[in-house]
């Protein structure tokens, strides 16, 4: 039965379900949002950062005299200046604010600048005087791992580890380090309230934790600093850490001003982390039949100089390192080591992506050697809902609909079999380098699996808070919206819970309500949409209570179908309800990594077709098509925006993105040199929705922003495998991976 | 060195002391406050601050503001009609064709640059009109849908 709200609310959309209009949209079309970059206050001055040029080296001496020596420099600030602990770091407060005593990578900060314009900042920077000792870096991650240089290290033991299969494949993979590059870069304001407190508000994925840093590292209280959500040019989680946000406190403390930085694309290459660089070897035993019988897998990845995320990637990297396959006999060991290289830490996918480029060579690899159709094997090793995850031995409760995505990958159509002679739909595009005649066409599969939430025992919440005046309903929340839809489905969430058409998203700072947690993980659509639904819902119930009714709507409190009382009289009153939403509670893994150590877990398969020209080691990819399960797509555009922009980093990993790093220095950072794909490059994407409900998610959503990834690389780069015989062991795939013998 | 300069931008006389070796995105966000261009690489790699240098779309990272001299600059502000819409900001709203929004002013210039010499393009041309502008969200297949509905719309 259709309720009046569905009715009156389903009009203009906006609804579950629905695909409303995005209420951020139109300010971002005309150019009057205000991200990061584009905030300013009276009397503001801008900061800049002096990064070591060595990738190892010890502080000998710093002189400031010529950066102070500038006309309009107001502060020029260095490790001695830092009060407080000094240090940060989202796993272990392990990374100064600013190099003391030695840097251990290219691109770590060492000086500060606060000067009257970005320009003078900038060149009082540069005017630095610091003298090093170069010392040897340590850059070659197996070195590390022999040396015990380590973040962490994963042992995962399951079931019986004496199995030999009838067949065994043995590999190893390597994943190169891939950069978010979100195209807003790294920018932020303080402002010094005074009192000796400060707000911030800078690009981030999590307020409170910004908060938290900034207040341990410069000894403040918690009540001294605020941390607001400001607008964001992307993310992809390389907002997690923070960066700038402790210096700009430093520099607004110090100067009683104002601070502004915005980072330029060469700084945002090292002010950042990256996705970790991997390296995979691995053996898979099976029967006759096709039945996985064992897999074993050394997985490393390399965190380099601090830790940010290294831990949980590796962890994630070892928990998925079967893939979604059913098997009981499983040995992982992980490291995550420490080297000079550039800090690694969240990119979307956050380790899943690294191992299943490996899992799933190693599928086709042991189809072929079985001389078995890939997606047969897949199919009858797929995890389903009962099954124990691989590695963990965790059982699986909610839906997985693997077998479904594979049937309905395979169902969908393929493209033209036709290669055009468009030079645009060519390998090598308008370089006209590639013939019709001397295309290899080819096609791959990949199934990928994700957490959902944060893992571990990790105490994983978020808390919302909804009113009713007579505007509407407002949801007031600390979630950053990065441009995944966020914004738009809380209001949804909203609407439907309480029942009124306008809802709109407010965000508040850390001062003003607590956690929403990261913007990552997948997690917000579940989290903050749980508390969202959570705190509707109460407050309808309350309402309906107070007045005796049982229908609300934009008209008031209705009862038997009669209006008993008016909207305009409820919100005379006071109606706002807070919820905190927790995901169902993880473990810590024991010694053998065992435990329930996930909230949740989504699937998704992609096939890649690909045009290569073999000779020139030249790629296009023609089409990648997918099917992803979602619980239920709450805003469908927006999932579906989720899954072409996700695909669309997975084909950048595949082929085109890495960071070139050498002896600890990056040598391409800056989009001249690291390439990302444009809309020339972007295949055709048709993706399937499927909706199984069950999840803990509101209306059992599961989150959808990172499954899009996890597989397309790996799709694509069988389909190379395919279209070429050549072995393709390592993304990104560069042209002399495929055409030299 | 500081020059002044005068500038036309969205149909409006500006005269502005500037160092001679400024670009024109900085003079456009720091000294108009026309602060909808974007910077994203400065390097003429992103497109994200696309301005149109009469009619013609440029990236104003890597252009001075001294060579605009004399000439007609648009931005996303002077594209946009006091009330409501273009049909590209309407179409690319309707369409998903907005995640974070940073590319999206440059990619509304690069479109309109487009359908006003071509007001009829193939989707082989949308993509050659856009090829200079990187979005990292969308994958790009609901901004092309956008700007060929706006097309289709006439």
């Amino acid at each position: 039965m259709t309720t009046r709200t569905e009715r009156r609310v389903g009009r203009t959309g906006g609804l579950i379900g629905d695909s409303p209009l995005r209420p951020d949209g139109i300010p971002k079309l005309k150019g009057e949002f205000e991200y990061a970059q584009d905030l300013t206050a009276a009397e503001m001055l801008w900061g800049a950062t002096l990064r070591s040029p060595y990738a190892h080296a010890r502080i000998v001496s710093i002189d400031l005299a010529p950066a102070l020596a500038v006309g309009g420099v107001h502060a020029v600030l260095t490790a001695d200046d830092v009060p407080g602990r000094g240090t940060f770091g989202l796993e272990q407060p392990d990374q100064p604010v600013l190099a003391g005593d030695y840097v251990n990578y290219w691109g770590e900060p060492v000086v500060v600048v606060a000067a009257e314009d970005q320009d003078t900042a900038r060149r009082a920077a540069a005017a630095v005087v610091v003298e090093y000792e170069v010392l040897e870096p340590l850059v070659d991650p197996e070195e590390a791992d022999r040396r015990d240089e380590t973040f962490r290290r994963m042992k995962i033991r399951r079931g019986d580890q004496d199995i030999t299969g009838d067949v065994i494949v043995d590999g190893y993979y390597e994943v190169g380090m891939q950069d978010q590059a979100p195209l807003g870069t790294e920018a932020g304001l303080a402002i010094p309230d005074g009192h000796g407190g400060v707000d911030l508000y800078a690009t981030s994925q999590f307020v409170h934790v910004d908060h938290e840093q900034v207040v341990a590292s410069l000894g403040l209280t918690s009540d001294q600093v605020r941390s607001h959500p400001t607008g964001i040019g992307g993310a992809f989680g390389a907002r997690e850490d923070v960066n700038l946000h402790i210096h700009l406190c430093l520099l607004a403390l110090h100067t009683s001003k104002p601070v502004k930085m915005v980072y330029h694309r060469s700084e945002s290459f090292t002010g950042h982390v990256h996705r970790h660089p991997a390296r995979m070897w691995y053996r898979h035993h099976a029967d006759m039949d096709g039945n996985l019988l064992r897999v074993e897998a050394k997985v490393l990845v390399d965190g380099g100089a601090y830790a940010s995320t290294t831990g949980a990637v590796l962890a994630n990297a070892c928990y998925f390192a079967v893939g979604p396959y059913r098997c009981d006999s499983v040995t992982v060991d992980g490291v995550g080591t420490r080297t000079n290289n550039p800090p690694c830490g969240a990119m979307r996918g956050f380790g899943a992506v690294q191992v299943c480029f490996a899992h799933e060579t190693q599928m086709d690899r042991l189809a072929a050697a079985l001389d078995m159709d890939s997606l047969d094997l897949r199919r009858r090793n797929a995890l389903a809902t009962g099954d124990a995850i691989p590695t963990t031995g965790q059982i699986i409760e909610t839906p997985l609909p693997m077998t479904e995505v594979i049937d309905s990958l395979v169902a969908m159509p393929m493209p033209d079999a036709t290669i055009s002679d468009s030079p645009l739909s060519l390998p090598g595009g308008t370089g006209l380098t590639t013939e019709p005649t001397d295309v290899s066409r080819g096609v791959g599969y990949a199934l990928g699996i994700k957490n959902l939430g944060f893992s571990e025992g990790f105490d994983d919440y978020a808390q919302a808070r909804v009113r009713l005046t007579a505007e509407g309903a407002t949801v007031e929340t600390a979630a950053i919206e990065v441009g995944q839809g966020l914004v738009t489905v809380l209001a949804q969430i909203a609407r439907s819970a309480l029942g009124v058409s306008r809802a709109t998203v407010r965000n508040v700072d850390t001062s003003m309500i607590d956690s929403a947690g990261s913007t990552s993980a997948s997690r917000q659509t579940q989290l903050s949409g749980g508390a969202t639904l959570e705190a509707s819902t109460r407050l309808r119930a309350r309402i309906l209570h107070a007045y005796n009714g049982d229908d609300l709507d934009d008209d008031g409190v209705w009862s038997e179908g009669r209006l008993v009382t008016p909207m305009a009289e409820i919100t005379e009153g006071s109606w706002e309800e807070t919820a905190t939403f927790r995901h169902p509670a993880t473990t810590e893994p024991d010694e053998n990594g065992q435990g329930v150590i996930h909230a949740d877990f989504a699937v998704a398969g992609h096939r890649a077709v690909v045009d290569v020209d073999p000779e020139l080691g030249l790629v296009r990819v023609v089409r990648v098509d997918t099917a992803q399960d979602v619980g239920k797509a709450l805003n469908p555009q927006s999932v579906r925006g989720q899954i072409e922009g996700g695909i669309m980093q997975g084909v950048g990993l595949a082929i085109m993105e890495e960071l070139i790093v050498e002896d600890g220095i990056i040598r391409n950072p800056n989009f001249t040199d690291y390439l990302l794909p444009t809309i020339l490059d972007a295949p055709e994407v048709e993706a399937l929705l499927i909706e199984k409900e069950g999840s803990w998610g509101p209306y059992g959503a599961k989150g959808v922003g990172e499954p899009p990834i996890i597989s397309s690389a790996a799709a694509v780069a069988a389909a190379i495998r395919d279209a070429t015989g050549r072995p393709i062991d390592r993304i990104p795939v560069r042209p002399q991976d495929i055409a030299l013998l | 060195m500081t020059e002044p300069v005068m500038l036309t931008v969205n149909g409006i006389d500006y005269r502005v002391n500037v160092d001679m070796g400024r670009n024109l995105l900085s003079v456009l966000r720091n000294e108009l406050g026309l602060t909808g261009t974007k910077e994203g690489c400065d390097d003429s790699e992103c497109g994200a601050c696309m301005v149109l240098l009469d009619g013609q779309p440029v990236n104003s990272c890597s252009y001075l503001a001294l060579q605009a001299q004399g000439r007609s600059v648009t931005t996303v502000e002077g594209l946009t009609p006091a009330d409501g819409l273009h049909p590209l900001q309407r179409s690319l709203l309707e369409q998903g064709g907005v995640q974070c929004g940073f590319c999206t002013p440059g990619i509304i210039m690069s479109a309109r640059a487009l359908l006003d010499r071509n007001p009829s393009p193939s989707e082989e041309e949308i993509r050659i009109g856009l090829s200079g502008n990187l979005c990292r969200c969308t994958g790009y297949a609901k901004i092309l849908a956008a700007v060929a509905q706006t097309a289709s719309d006439g």
